[in-house]
């Protein structure tokens, strides 16, 4: 097992390597520089200072060598400074030790896409068991049209709309932001409250999407399992149903489950950006749009290598999860 | 879709008919064309027309949809936008379709060295957020409706090319492939015309579905105000407006986005249909 692990870390350090070249070659080869973004806010720039600052930046080597000394940089993780007026390194506006743990932004966008992927989790499992159970019931007519709508659903409208029901028009949800203006003079419980009202809305759209496709895969697999031979002979020893579908069934109908979450981690973190951007969410995605938007190398570098180290260990870490559900692998 | 010559074509094609639910998934889709390609002569206003005499207007006679913040109207500028999120759709696709076949029958038929390296770079691209990409991408190199079209299509190949490889990895080794191959096929023949032909139904699938993404994709784009441009009109741009005017033109939020809804919901429906009629498991089972 330890083996295994160690093999696979290893094995992802070429692909991460991979995955910067490629980001790293397609960022820097699209036409437009930061110093064109630079010399929009200052015409009065002169070529001579412009190419002053391409020098101090590394921006007139060329790119393999601008890749060698970044990854040179990464190995001791450092990303560089942000292009930004601020000049901030990049690691720490991402990840400010100076504030609490909640307001820092990689933090803000993990757990959103953490707490969503639970509870798609929660939520879809059951639903496909059930839906799989009870086919062409009432009840699995209902889900699979839900399902077919939420696939066909732009999330952004989805927010739009729930932001209108229940932000405006009934008062009851913030619609923007993490904390209320008045966050600091509330009561401890009252601060409390205020975060997960602003959490609501946010976590449920982007939960809504996932459960779509995990629930109606959940189904289908649970609908090939019972399928089989052995839950047959499972039901022939007289096995209560509940024995067989939770016992039998269901740990054989996760397998396939398992590596679709495993899949759908990039989807859920890039589109962390459309969430953040709708609910102006401080967070990792608002800050690759911003920094995207000012052509911030070292920023959009570091958020995408970031992004792909997360994608990276969400799969290791599903397939992890499969080897403890499948004794067949675990013990080969 | 043509006219079905073969009789398993044809009885594929009599299945996709009886599914109710792809039938309403090509009606939608087939409607849309219908307005894409109708837009100048059904539109009732210019979508581009300023009117300040009617500025954000509800829904009412003259206008059925209601007007934006500019007094144009939502009904004119949602047939045009219908434009957009069609041709983004198919091209988007289009490309990475071709790139998908290229690559996987590559991989897939001559294996090897080739292979290692095709499925290397499918890891890799799949690892990566493309979303992020797709944003870091278009900022860049600016927001012509034709670089969306092509960095979608570049992002989006490798679920075909995944596709096109396993079937190659299994056609390659049947008998008609060697007898083509006695008969002094070469590579290319043996490629195009005995292994490509037979792997399309899936490719087709994927495709179908696929443009159900790259419309999401370019929605989300134009709403984030990187995608299509105003003044031309995109089902994404106007729900933009729809959040700036959130708490007093509810209009401008809800038609677009219905529009969305509806358009991928074809698509999906469409291409779940043609899955279904296509697997021969689930002929069987039928007959039972």
């Amino acid at each position: 097992m330890l083996k295994y692990l160690l093999k696979r870390l290893f094995q992802m350090v070429p692909t991460l390597i991979g995955i910067t070249l490629i980001s790293f070659f397609i960022i820097h080869l699209a036409p437009g520089k930061p110093t064109d973004v630079l010399a929009d806010f200052n015409p009065k720039i002169t070529p001579e200072a412009r190419e002053r600052l391409e020098k101090y930046y590394g921006l007139d080597k060329p790119v393999i060598v601008q890749y060698g000394m970044w990854l040179r940089r990464i190995v001791k993780l450092d990303f560089g400074e942000s292009f930004s007026s601020d000049r901030r390194p990049v690691m720490q506006k991402l990840w400010d030790r100076k504030q609490p743990l909640i307001d820092r932004r990689l933090f803000i966008t993990f757990m959103l896409n953490v707490l969503s992927m639970v509870i798609i989790l929660l939520i879809s499992i059951p639903i496909g068991i059930t839906s799989a159970t009870h086919r062409n019931s009432l009840y699995d007519r209902i889900t699979t049209t839900t399902v077919f709508i939420g696939f066909a659903m732009p999330s952004f409208w989805f927010a739009l709309l729930l932001m209108m029901l229940f932000g405006i028009h009934l008062g009851w949800l913030p619609i923007s932001g993490l904390k209320s203006m008045n966050y600091a003079v509330l009561s401890p419980a009252g601060q409390v409250w205020d975060r997960v009202s602003h959490l609501i809305l946010p976590v449920f759209i982007a939960s809504f999407g996932g459960l779509a496709g995990d629930s109606r895969y959940m189904r289908s697999s649970m609908l090939e399992v019972i399928r089989q031979d052995y839950i047959t002979v499972a039901r022939a020893k007289g096995l209560t149903e509940k024995v067989v579908i939770y016992r039998h069934a269901l740990r054989n109908a996760l397998l396939p489950l398992i590596t679709l979450v495993g899949l759908s981690i990039p989807g859920l973190i890039g589109g962390s950006v459309i969430m953040e951007s709708v609910f102006g969410i401080p967070g990792m995605g608002q800050l690759l749009f911003m920094s995207v938007m000012t052509r911030d190398y070292p920023m959009i570098m570091c958020v995408l290598t970031i992004g792909a180290v997360l994608t990276l260990v969400g799969n290791l870490l599903a397939d992890l999860g499969y080897m403890l559900a499948d004794p067949r692998i675990r013990n080969q | 879709m043509g006219i079905p010559r073969n009789p398993l074509r044809k009885l594929m094609f009599r299945r996709l008919m009886k599914n109710k639910l792809s039938v309403a998934g090509g009606i939608i889709v087939a409607a849309l064309f219908l307005v894409a390609v109708l837009a100048p002569v059904i539109s009732p206003y210019n979508p581009n027309d300023i009117d300040r005499f009617h500025i954000l207007e509800k829904p009412g006679i003259h206008h059925p949809l209601g007007t934006d913040d500019l007094g144009r109207d939502i009904l004119s500028r949602m047939i045009w936008g219908a434009r957009i999120s069609l041709s983004v759709g198919f091209v988007a696709v289009g490309i990475a379709t071709l790139i998908g076949i290229l690559f996987g029958a590559i991989a897939g038929y001559y294996g090897g060295w080739p292979d290692m390296i095709i499925t290397r770079f499918i890891d890799i691209m799949l690892s990566i957020p493309t979303f992020f990409l797709i944003l870091a991408v278009i900022a860049f190199i600016g927001s012509g409706i034709f670089n969306i079209m092509a960095v979608i299509g570049f992002t989006s190949w490798m679920g075909v090319a995944r596709l096109v490889r396993a079937e190659f990895l299994t056609l390659k080794e049947r008998d008609y492939v060697l007898a083509a191959r006695a008969l002094g096929a070469s590579d290319m023949q043996i490629i195009f015309r005995h292994i490509m032909i037979n792997s399309m139904a899936p490719v087709l699938v994927s495709a179908v579905l696929g443009i159900a993404g790259a419309v999401l994709v370019e929605s989300a784009l134009s709403f984030l105000g990187i995608g299509v441009q105003p003044p031309t009109p995109s089902w994404g741009n106007i729900l933009t407006l729809g959040k700036d005017n959130i708490e007093i033109a509810w209009w401008l939020s809800v038609f677009p986005g219905l529009a969305i809804l509806i358009t991928v919901l074809g698509y999906n429906l469409l291409g779940e249909g043609i899955r279904d009629a296509i697997d021969p498991r689930l002929w069987e089972s039928e007959r039972k």
